[in-house]
């Protein structure tokens, strides 16, 4: 899933301090899993921001609204006809729900409250772990399934560099070095003569490199 | 092994003789005469003298504009290049454009992370990896194209070299690892600093079990301690660094004073012992900011003096 | 026993601490209360192995959130009794409701009085 992390509230507070009417919009998806942007985080920081204004004795109304998704269409429909009651939109969803939020209404600034950080999963209740950089063309298979573009700290195709110390990253001693990972699984797997195959130069027009993706998918498009 | 490039360095590998390398790193502005000064220092003790890329990520003087000094002195250098910082556009660009002033030797690294240097909030570039620069060298120079696949009009002649770290984890990969470098393209080898000699020797034996001593040339990498603080330093704070405890306290038992004499004792007895191993073909002589010693190690460890080529 | 405790604390019962969320702390504020603190058992001997812990934590959390939005994170707390010590609950619900009167009225009580006039 999409991890984020919340903004600090100054942040927010300075980013909408100006409006008087707004709905903060949440998203029942992964910001609802890592507990940065769902219904709950919703009703947190808008009973603060309420007391915030309060406070400041400025008559802000705030209110709360968490969608299905803000990556699909038909969700962000929704609040088609309840949107022209705010004069901002203070999204919890991930980058792409803020943008996709952006785009259908036009008219109505939309502020992110989260920081998108990466793909990647529950290490354990409150710790989030990157496992994918969506480069485009999967090399999972000959990396006994442990991904050195994500996990390694230089995105190196034939490692260890010569950094790697006692399993760990040169960058940070509780990092596990991914190539540690890699010759660790495929000795496990009984494979580790595919560790002198070299890894060939990347094509990384897939990546960020080759500018926004996209994928179309004829049989399935309307 | 067949000479294949104009390097000086090869030469003197191919003839039989051990080699003495060193390196220098460019200073921290424009005044090129901070890095002619120490390549004068050791000019007539080394067959060549590497160049340090932004070493641990701190920005200086670029390694290319430093080799062109040293080439203009008429001396022989080794342009490192890290990985880090070019994409594929600037790293065939600057190998062309170091092959354009004589600069017959590389060495391909992938360079320290960022996050140690100056500008640890900057992006890295990490297009190809070192091997994958052993590799995009030995084509251009080889089947003279870039990696595009377009032709290239004189192609770079260079001889290309690798780093290598015997004493990284995980161990078992360790001759693996070089064997790899050496399938990428690595014509020679320039090791990690050796303070720990039997573990080096073990290594050794993997690569001459694998033949990988004929295949490529390995400079033995050494440097002098300054003093008790630097052997603990190096011990405990560097990535991938073994020093034995013996050396700790060999240094530390010396008074302060006389410890850099002591450090240079146990760096000329270790290329001593060196010297013996199969498979050495010469020696990396790495005096961290302490490049007027070389002299007196290269001397003291009779490979003094150096071939004419 | 009979002990007293000062009659303006409210007791809302949960069935662990661990079950008490930020936004409960923040609701209590929102509708006028000067200070809320959580009473859970010992550290060590929750029921649920550490829901008085999670408690905690939470606390501090609304603790941070409060100062940012300038309601005050000294008026949080949380105590922690065994169900035997009845002394403790009254002893903390005095210290608790002086710490209280001494910083004054929740701001945010005032605020909407003076936005209503």
């Amino acid at each position: 899933m999409i991890i984020a992390d919340k903004k600090p509230i100054e942040e927010i507070i300075e980013a909408i301090k100006d409006y008087k009417k707004i709905l903060i919009l949440g998203c029942n998806e992964c910001v609802t899993v890592c507990e940065a942007g769902g219904k709950k985080e919703v009703e947190i920081l808008a009973s603060a921001l309420r007391m915030y204004f309060l406070n400041q004795s400025k008559d802000v109304k705030i209110d709360e609204k968490t969608l299905e998704r803000q990556c699909d269409h038909e969700y962000l429909e929704e609040i088609r006809n309840t949107v022209e009651n705010y004069d901002s939109i203070l999204s919890l969803a991930c980058g792409v729900g803020v943008q996709f939020t952006a785009e259908k209404y036009h008219s109505t600034p939309v502020f992110p409250g989260v920081n998108t950080c990466f793909l990647g999963a529950t290490e354990e209740r409150g710790v989030w772990v990157e496992r994918c950089q969506a480069c485009g063309k999967c090399i999972l298979a000959s990396t006994g399934g442990i991904c050195p573009v994500s996990r390694c700290a230089k995105r190196i195709l034939n490692g260890p560099c010569g950094g790697s110390s006692k399993g760990k990253c040169e960058i940070n001693k509780d990092l596990a070095c991914a190539w540690q990972l890699i010759i660790d699984r495929l000795k496990a797997l009984g494979k580790l003569d595919e560790y002198e195959k070299i890894t060939p130069i990347k094509d990384w027009s897939t990546d960020r490199a080759g500018g926004p993706r996209k994928v179309i998918r004829e049989d399935v498009k309307q | 092994m067949n000479i294949k490039t104009p390097s000086k360095l090869e030469k003197i590998l191919a003839s039989g003789q051990l080699a003495v390398t060193s390196e220098c790193g460019p200073p921290r502005g424009t005044n090129a005469e901070e890095i002619i000064k120490k390549a004068k220092l050791i000019k007539d003790y080394v067959d060549a003298i590497n160049i340090t890329d932004n070493q641990t990520s701190v920005t200086r003087l670029c390694s290319l504009a430093s080799c062109i000094h040293l080439k203009l002195m008429g001396l022989e250098p080794v342009l490192q290049m890290v990985t880090r910082d070019r994409n594929r556009i600037a790293i065939q660009s600057d190998i062309l454009g170091a092959a354009s002033f004589g600069i017959n030797n590389i060495l391909c690294l992938s360079g320290d992370h960022q996050c140690f240097g100056d500008c640890a909030k900057g992006q890295n570039v990490y297009d190809l990896d070192s091997m994958q620069l052993l590799q995009t060298v030995r084509y251009m120079r080889d089947e003279g194209k870039f990696l595009g696949g377009d032709d290239i009009k004189h192609p770079p002649k260079m001889f290309v070299g690798a780093a290598e770290n015997p004493f990284a984890d995980p161990f078992e990969i360790r001759a693996p690892r070089l064997a790899k470098k050496v399938a990428a393209g690595a014509e020679f080898i320039q090791t990690q600093c050796i303070y720990n000699l039997e573990r080096f020797e073990q290594w050794m034996k993997l690569v001459r079990d694998r033949g990988l001593h004929e295949k490529v040339y390995i400079l033995a990498g050494v440097t002098p301690l300054k003093s008790a603080g630097m052997a603990k330093y190096m011990k405990n704070k560097v990535p991938g660094m073994d020093v034995p405890d013996e050396i700790v306290k060999r240094m530390a038992s010396k008074p302060k004073e006389k410890q850099p004499e002591e450090g240079i004792n146990i760096c000329i007895e270790s290329i001593q012992r060196l010297k013996e191993i199969e498979g050495v073909r010469g020696f990396h002589v790495m005096a961290i900011e302490w490049e007027e010693k070389v002299p007196e190690i290269v001397q003291r460890a009779g490979l003094y003096p150096r071939p004419k080529e | 026993m009979r002990l007293e405790y000062p009659s303006n604390i409210k007791i809302i019962r949960i069935p662990c601490t661990g079950k008490l969320d930020i936004i409960h702390i923040l609701r209590a504020f929102e509708k006028g209360a000067d200070g809320v603190y959580a009473v859970g058992c010992l550290e060590g001997s929750c029921q649920f192995n550490n829901g008085n812990i999670r408690s905690r934590k939470r606390i501090e959390q609304a603790k941070k959130l409060l100062d940012t939005i300038g309601v005050g994170g000294e008026r949080v707390a949380m105590y922690n009794l065994s169900s035997g010590e009845g002394t403790h609950f009254a002893s903390y619900a005095k210290e608790m409701n002086e710490k209280i009167q001494k910083i004054g009225p929740n701001p945010i009580k005032l605020a909407k009085k003076r936005m209503a006039a």
